[in-house]
């Protein structure tokens, strides 16, 4: 690993003045994703910036909404009292995720901003346009059975691989941001970005700018709601593709409101909007759900190896809201 | 921070043994108190000066520590490179098998990702901390009664991580303790004999 410049700073301000006057400083919070990637020479950082020591851990509720500190541990948030009660799809995507000793390392911020896990992206003696830009896409014609069915472009066919962002854009989130030009707020949906012709970036996030917190507007989604996940092994292992699914469901089983969104279908957790307007109103029942699966597969393509998707989608689309129905 | 050496820092003279044992004294470069605690105030709000060593004071098993480390050493590296504790194991190195699990302020983590000047101030509990002196740990105990290992290379993260399994009240039925305990994995496969004894220490309800 190349030798790199340590600082921990106290103060939030001396922690994004550090990173936004030098492009080769990043900051590190948990470290499981960062560490991970600096050991194989994947990202090569000249100065950390350890953001552990400022205070921004706190889970609170408030004015209608929980606010949660960026450093908020992945095990900590699936476990307070507060976040299951109000959101327990995000306990059920976080548990979903990693394992629980990741998840007592892995903070709320970093789990954001944690990079693809596309094997041509790990490997630097790949091509790949995210690591490297202008150096094509190995994926496009290589082993892309983990990649994207939606959102694509022709530079990236890279899925992002959070489980807690899928709950998080399902359930309105925003991301609270602090910068060398200030603080401002950003709307989930729009954090993360389409790979287009800049695939090395994943996010909108500007140089220096550092996530303080997520705020997740309360909402009826207290009790109808399931995270599906599908791996290739019963626990710790990526989403082959995952459903966030939340109903609100009246005394005569009609749909009242619903929320929906896919992992490991592109670029970014992909919220399926139209979809969930084909839900609402409607019985809550096998038939609606298929039709609702059916609306979020509209548009969605395969490559060589991940048409397996396109069947996977819907069906467990169906599952995760038959799931959610029934809890 | 105060004059007197703390028990257990490489100044005080009890833990010279330990010390030339354990090779520190090769390992380690040592720095004398007062000059770490000026670099560690400069540490904290500005760059370090070097990127070659850095302070670290940790608790390890008890033992308060005053080292000076690479930024770039993982705490894994650190445990078994520097300290001499090799009964944590590297399986993989990128947090894929959990046979680095240590306890840091009693939270499970997996050791080999995360830099170990990150850990300032920190408990660090090892396998090696677990036993009561020559007194087994229950779970090691049970670890034994009910075969829950082969070849033993996982076993230091297995037994580490259900402790902290049983303590977090994630070991409330089989389906769960192989839920919780899925960040670590066992290439012999000894996977039930491991719940039973996570199980049978559950039921035995002595502290753990
Ligand atoms: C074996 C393994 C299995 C995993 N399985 C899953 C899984 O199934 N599902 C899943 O969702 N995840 C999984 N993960 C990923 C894990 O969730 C992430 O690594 C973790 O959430 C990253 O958080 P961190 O705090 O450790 O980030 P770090 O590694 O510290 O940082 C990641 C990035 O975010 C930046 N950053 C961190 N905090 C901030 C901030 N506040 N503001 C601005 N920038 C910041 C850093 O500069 C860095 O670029 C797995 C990881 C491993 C190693
Ligand atoms: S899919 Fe994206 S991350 Fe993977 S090789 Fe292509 S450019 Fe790189
Ligand atoms: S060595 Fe740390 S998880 Fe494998
Ligand atoms: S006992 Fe051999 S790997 Fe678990």
């Amino acid at each position: 690993m190349n030798q790199f410049q340590y600082i921990r700073p106290t103060k939030q301000q001396a922690a994004i003045d550090a990173v936004a006057k030098d492009p080769n400083a990043r900051f590190i919070a948990g470290g499981t994703n960062l560490v991970d990637l600096m050991k194989r020479g994947v990202m090569t950082p000249q100065k950390l910036v350890d953001i552990n020591r400022l205070p921004l851990n706190k889970i609170e509720h408030q004015n209608n909404g929980l606010s949660i500190g960026a450093l908020a541990l992945n095990s900590a948030v699936a476990e307070d009292r507060q976040v299951r009660e109000k959101q327990p799809l995000l306990a059920l995507a976080l548990n979903a995720g990693a394992s629980p000793q990741l998840r007592n390392m892995a903070t709320v911020g970093g789990n954001m901003l944690q990079r693809t896990r596309c094997a041509y992206f790990y490997d630097t003696t790949m091509p790949c346009n995210k690591r490297q830009p202008g150096t094509g896409c190995g994926a496009l014609e290589g082993v892309n059975r983990m990649h994207a069915i939606f959102g694509f472009s022709d530079k990236c066919i890279a899925v992002h691989p959070s489980d807690m962002s899928v709950a998080l854009v399902a359930l309105d989130a925003v991301v609270q941001v602090s910068g060398p030009q200030g603080n401002r707020s950003i709307p989930f949906a729009d954090f993360h970005r389409l790979p287009g012709d800049t695939p090395e970036k994943d996010t909108n996030l500007e140089p220096g700018e550092l996530i303080t917190g997520v705020d997740v507007p309360d909402g009826p989604f207290t009790k109808h709601v399931h995270y599906q996940k599908v791996r290739e092994r019963a626990s710790y292992a990526f989403a082959l593709l995952s459903v966030a699914a939340a109903l609100d469901i009246d005394g005569s089983n009609t749909i009242k409101a619903a929320r929906l969104a896919m992992g490991g279908v592109a670029h970014k957790p992909w919220r399926l909007t139209a979809a969930e307007q084909a839900l609402v109103g409607k019985l809550a029942t096998e038939e609606t759900f298929r039709q609702a699966a059916a609306v979020a597969m509209q548009g969605a393509k395969a490559f060589k190896h991940n048409a397996y998707k396109l069947k996977l989608g819907p069906n467990a689309i169906v599952q995760a809201l038959k799931t959610a129905a029934a809890a | 921070m105060n004059a007197e050496p703390e028990p257990g820092s490489p100044r005080d003279d009890s833990r010279r043994t330990f010390l030339k044992q354990s090779s520190l004294l090769t390992a380690l470069a040592l720095v004398p108190g007062p000059v770490v605690s000026a670099a560690e105030a400069k540490l904290d709000e500005r760059v370090a000066e070097s990127i070659e060593q850095v302070p670290l004071s940790l608790k390890v098993n008890g033992k308060k520590l005053k080292l000076s480390v690479e930024p770039r050493t993982t705490l894994l590296d650190l445990l078994r490179e520097n300290l001499h504790l090799t009964g944590t194991k590297k399986g993989c190195d990128y947090g894929q098998c959990g046979a680095c699990t240590v306890h840091v302020d009693g939270q499970r983590v997996n050791s080999c990702l995360s830099f170990a000047v990150m850990h300032e101030g920190k408990e660090i509990t090892t396998i090696e901390g677990l036993a009561d002196g020559d007194e087994l740990h229950p779970m090691q105990e049970a670890f034994v009664k009910h075969d829950g290992f082969q070849c033993g290379y996982c076993t230091p993260g297995q037994i580490m991580s259900a402790v902290a399994c049983v303590r977090e009240g994630h070991a409330g039925s089989a389906a769960e303790i192989r839920e919780f305990m899925s960040g670590n994995i066992c290439r012999c496969g000894a996977y039930s004999n491991i719940v039973a004894a996570i199980q049978e220490v559950k039921k035995g309800g002595q502290k753990v």
